[in-house]
């Protein structure tokens, strides 16, 4: 046990479970769970051995161990990169071991795009420090001095004489280092051998490069084994069965009712949670289909629907607030100004969508417990399993393997404990697949947003008072909060979740300035409208918010869009360039706010140009949307996306290009048509059909202007592009038709309500 | 159970199997192919489709009684890592795909489409998967891999 858990441990006995922390990047106003064992998320190697982060086999390949997962972003194959550079051998030499708890230091869970900008200085810092070990040893066994040494594909050779050289294989192949080097902190805060000097980035040629993908020709032939393909011997398939309303437990089962299903091995019931367990997987999903189950009477209902969700919003009383930037004197502005603005925006609650549900196995066998899944936080998900079965962390051994694309919905892996749970009561392997109305009914989603920004202008244009007050619900499942089953057979979680707020989300500087967020509190027991980090979470809703507020306000004044953003950005130089590189780029015609009428082909279609800029982490991305509305029947066609992207020094310019369409497209989808529904019993979009993304003939072009800094260190790709979309829509459409959208998603019944309704 | 004759990739297979199981499960667990992805067991995403006689087919609603002795395609059908065939040849070169869990429908579906059409439009191309779902939205790169696999085969 690290010694920065027992402190925690200890600190969450002194403060009855609320653990309150601070920090720049996410204000925390946080939980952990209290009633059963406070979660450790601790484990893994000792970061101080070189062994513990690489191996040379005798055939020269390097074996790099990290738990920092391939989401299917391309991060295993950049992390491959910067070792490759580091080390100064090839990157086919490269294999990239991920996410096995008994093979790797615990870097963290993967989320919030900090795998580059985290991962990536200590993979780099200890291959640099792995390479000055070989230098040394070379030096000792070719009689030369280090400095007269240099590396080339792995092979260490004197300068100027290049027939005496040794390979990093006959120096250390197939044996152990046995090196230690310095290493503090832990986590997303470990450092390793800070004091190694890596190499100078100008010097770079595989950093920078576009490296094919490792992992994407055995995906495009079948031959990759993701968690849902993971197979062993006497494993059977297990199915959940969850309550048709919130919160009900089961209050009788009927065995009897899938006596005529053959295969099946049991029904296993332990608290709340119910699965069975067959021979075969079509045997496990007939059984958990007729499995009659009495439930009880639900104890808790969700509010009526969306509207009403955002009633509860507006009128329920937060169990925290939290002011993340405050300058000046927003009253007394406000008070002052010449035009005044206020709105309120919705943002609602959506789906991460995965196109394969969770799946995970897991082999229980006495004390000791091995499972499979595409968790985004193996250590986490190992600890989870352990508390949930009773067992020392240390018991069991979780191995990655990845899942479908997730979006944050796998930081919370909850098929894994199911597995465990059936695994147990059956004695042998159990795989676990959840189906889609499982998936869709249950995953954690993105809670709602409710946002009022007021705002003022003096008498000459200029934004002199800014107040953004949102309101939204903790998350329920976040961090090492309990998972389902988990809570099902009774550990509770904090009493009122994980809350991250407090910011506005936008790049500017305003003379009175005042950003707050309002936590409320949110159903903690098992429900289908459970909470949780949904890509980039919150930041597309406070995107929205912030930059069509900015645009309504440009408008106003008659200051081109553009112009008018370059004001508030300050010596933030960066955010200033993404926002010139994507309004180039685009074509953006400088204008006093709108065009010209902007027309697009002539009946009913306008079309119109907005602009949105936003920061995740230290990357900044500006993005320009060409749309086309329909004005007889109000749908929204983005017919282009232009993105300008700095996210430091690039790794892999085709990794990241193929990230930052991913981002636009999906956000254009959760911009234009995803929206959970639900009554006061359950969720409604259980299936494709009742909750659309985005398809083929809607998918926009994608422009994309890269700026690359060598100087600086990389930073995150993973969501940065996912913020603004919505944003740039949104004042697009403001643009072609001249009225404000301030509800998301914005379908046509929406905007043909908004267009009718003549809104400015 | 009942046995029921598959020929799968060229090959003949028998099964022992529940009759109503669906085409997926028997391709995934009886005989071990994992092209083929479970996605939403309901006929929507595409993620697994496979081809039957020249046609695309969603395998997850498909009893495996209905596929006996019909000429079934599925991904692993195509190409290996070590000799892929042109259209994976084509994904891998355009780097299209995210996850991937989705891109068995993709390639699949898109084969249907070149077998019948060599020089699709790129709408025709966007009409002819615009029933296979894709999360990651890997789309355009798609797109770019169908145009790239019919250039390369003209």
């Amino acid at each position: 046990m690290a010694p920065h858990s027992i402190s925690r441990r200890e600190l969450l006995k002194a403060t009855g479970g609320l653990l309150v922390s601070f920090n720049l990047f996410e204000p925390v106003l946080g939980l952990l769970a209290q009633g059963g064992t406070p979660l450790s998320n601790a484990g893994g190697l000792s970061p101080d051995q070189l062994d513990s982060w690489l191996t040379i086999a005798q055939d020269g390949t390097v074996s790099v161990f990290t738990s920092k997962v391939d989401l299917g972003t391309g991060t295993g194959t950049a992390l491959g990169q910067i070792v490759a550079e580091e080390l100064d051998v090839p990157i086919s030499k490269i294999s990239m071991v991920i996410g096995d708890t008994t093979r790797s230091v615990d870097q963290g869970r993967t989320s919030a795009s900090r795998t580059l900008e985290r991962a990536g200085p200590q993979m780099r810092q200890a291959a640099a420090a792995a390479r000055q070990e070989l230098v040394k040893r070379a030096s000792a066994r070719l009689g030369a001095p280090a400095g007269q040494l240099t590396v080339a594909n792995g092979v260490v050779s004197v300068a100027g004489n290049s027939a005496k050289n040794i390979s990093y294989a006959a120096l250390v192949g197939g044996k152990r280092f046995d090196t230690t080097v310095a290493a503090s902190g832990e986590q997303w805060d470990l450092k390793v051998a800070p004091e190694v000097k890596p190499k100078d980035p100008k010097d770079y040629t595989i950093v920078g490069t576009s490296v094919p993908r490792f992992d994407l020709p055995p995906k495009l032939t079948g031959e990759f084994t993701y968690a849902q393909e993971v197979r062993v011997p006497g494993m059977l398939h297990g199915r959940v069965v969850r309550p048709p309303v919130v919160n009900s437990k089961p209050a009788s089962v009927d065995e009897a009712s899938i006596r005529d299903i053959p295969g099946v091995v049991k029904v296993v019931q332990q608290g709340s949670f119910v699965g069975v367990v067959a021979r075969t997987e079509w045997a496990a999903i007939r059984a958990a289909r007729a499995l009659k189950v009495t439930w009880s009477a639900p104890p808790g209902q969700f509010p009526a629907g969306p509207d009403a969700m955002y009633a509860y919003l507006q009128n329920t009383k937060p169990f925290a607030e939290r002011v993340g930037a405050e300058n000046g004197n927003v009253s007394a502005a406000l008070a002052q100004a010449v035009k005044t603005f206020e709105a309120t925006y919705r943002w609602p609650f959506q789906m991460h969508a995965m196109i394969g549900p969770s799946c995970a196995v897991a082999d229980v066998r006495g004390d000791k417990a091995t499972v499979w899944s595409g968790s985004q936080a193996p250590f986490i998900t190992r600890n989870g399993i352990a508390r949930l079965l009773g067992i020392r962390e240390e018991n069991v051994h979780f191995i990655y393997r990845e899942g479908s694309g997730c979006f944050g919905r796998l930081e919370p892996d909850d098929a894994p404990e199911d597995a465990a749970l059936m695994s147990r009561a059956v004695g042998r392997p159990v795989r676990v697949q959840w189906m889609r109305e499982d998936e869709h009914g249950w995953e954690p989603k993105g809670p709602p947003q409710l946002i009022t920004i007021r705002s003022g202008l003096d008498g000459q244009g200029k934004v002199t008072a800014w107040e953004y007050a949102e309101r939204t619900l903790s998350w329920t499942d976040a961090r090492l909060s309990p998972m389902l089953a988990s809570r099902q057979t009774g550990i509770r979680p904090d009493e009122n979740g994980f809350f991250i707020g407090g910011t506005d989300g936008t790049p500017y500087t305003f003379d009175n300035r005042k950003a707050m967020a309002a936590a409320i509190p949110w159903m903690m027991n098992p429900n289908p409208l459970r909470t949780g980090n949904l890509r980039a979470p919150f930041a597309p809703g406070r995107c929205f918010a912030s930059e069509s507020q900015m645009d309504e306000m440009a408008a106003a004044a008659g200051i081109d869009p553009v112009q008018f953003r370059l004001r508030y950005l300050g010596d933030n130089t960066r955010a200033a360039e993404v926002l010139r590189a994507a309004a180039d780029k685009a074509g953006w015609q400088a204008r006093p706010s709108r065009a010209s009428g902007g027309n697009g082909g002539g009946g009913n279609i306008v079309t119109g140009q907005g602009v949105a800029i936003s920061g995740l982490a230290g990357t900044v991305v500006a993005q320009v949307a060409d749309v086309a509305v329909d004005t007889s029947n109000g749908t929204v066609t983005v017919r282009k996306v232009t993105v300008a992207h700095d996210c430091g020094i690039i790794v892999n310019p085709d990794g990241l290009t193929n990230q930052i369409e991913g981002n636009v497209i999906q956000s254009v989808s959760r911009a234009l048509m995803e929206e959970v529904d639900f009554d006061s019993a359950g969720v409604k979009n259980l299936d494709w059909n009742s909750y659309p993304i985005i398809r083929f003939r809607d998918v926009p072009d994608v422009d994309i202007v890269l700026i690359n800094r060598r100087e600086m260190p990389p930073m995150g790709g993973g969501e940065a592009s996912s913020i603004a979309t919505g944003a740039a829509i949104a004042n697009a459409v403001f643009d072609a038709v001249r009225v404000r959208l301030r509800q998301a998603p914005f379908t046509p019944e929406r905007v043909l309500r908004v267009l009718r309704a003549g809104t400015v | 159970m009942a046995r029921v004759s598959l020929r799968v990739n060229g090959t003949s297979r028998v099964v022992d199997t529940d009759p109503t199981t669906p085409l997926l499960y028997v391709l995934r667990n009886d005989l071990r192919l994992q092209g083929p992805k479970f996605g939403c067991g309901l006929g929507q995403c595409g993620a697994c489709t496979v081809i039957m006689d020249g046609k695309t087919v969603r395998s997850c609603s498909l009893p495996v009684a209905s596929a006996g002795n019909r000429a079934i395609t599925t991904l692993e059908g195509l190409g290996t890592v070590a000799r892929p065939h042109p259209l994976q040849r084509a994904f891998i070169a355009e780097q299209a795909a995210q996850c991937g869990m989705c891109m068995n429908g993709m390639i699949l579906t898109a084969k249907v489409l070149l077998d019948s059409n060599p020089n699709p439009t790129s709408g025709q191309i966007k009409d002819a998967l615009d029933g296979n779902l894709c999360r990651c939205a890997s789309h355009l790169r798609v797109i770019r891999a169908i145009q790239r696999a019919a250039r390369e085969r003209a």
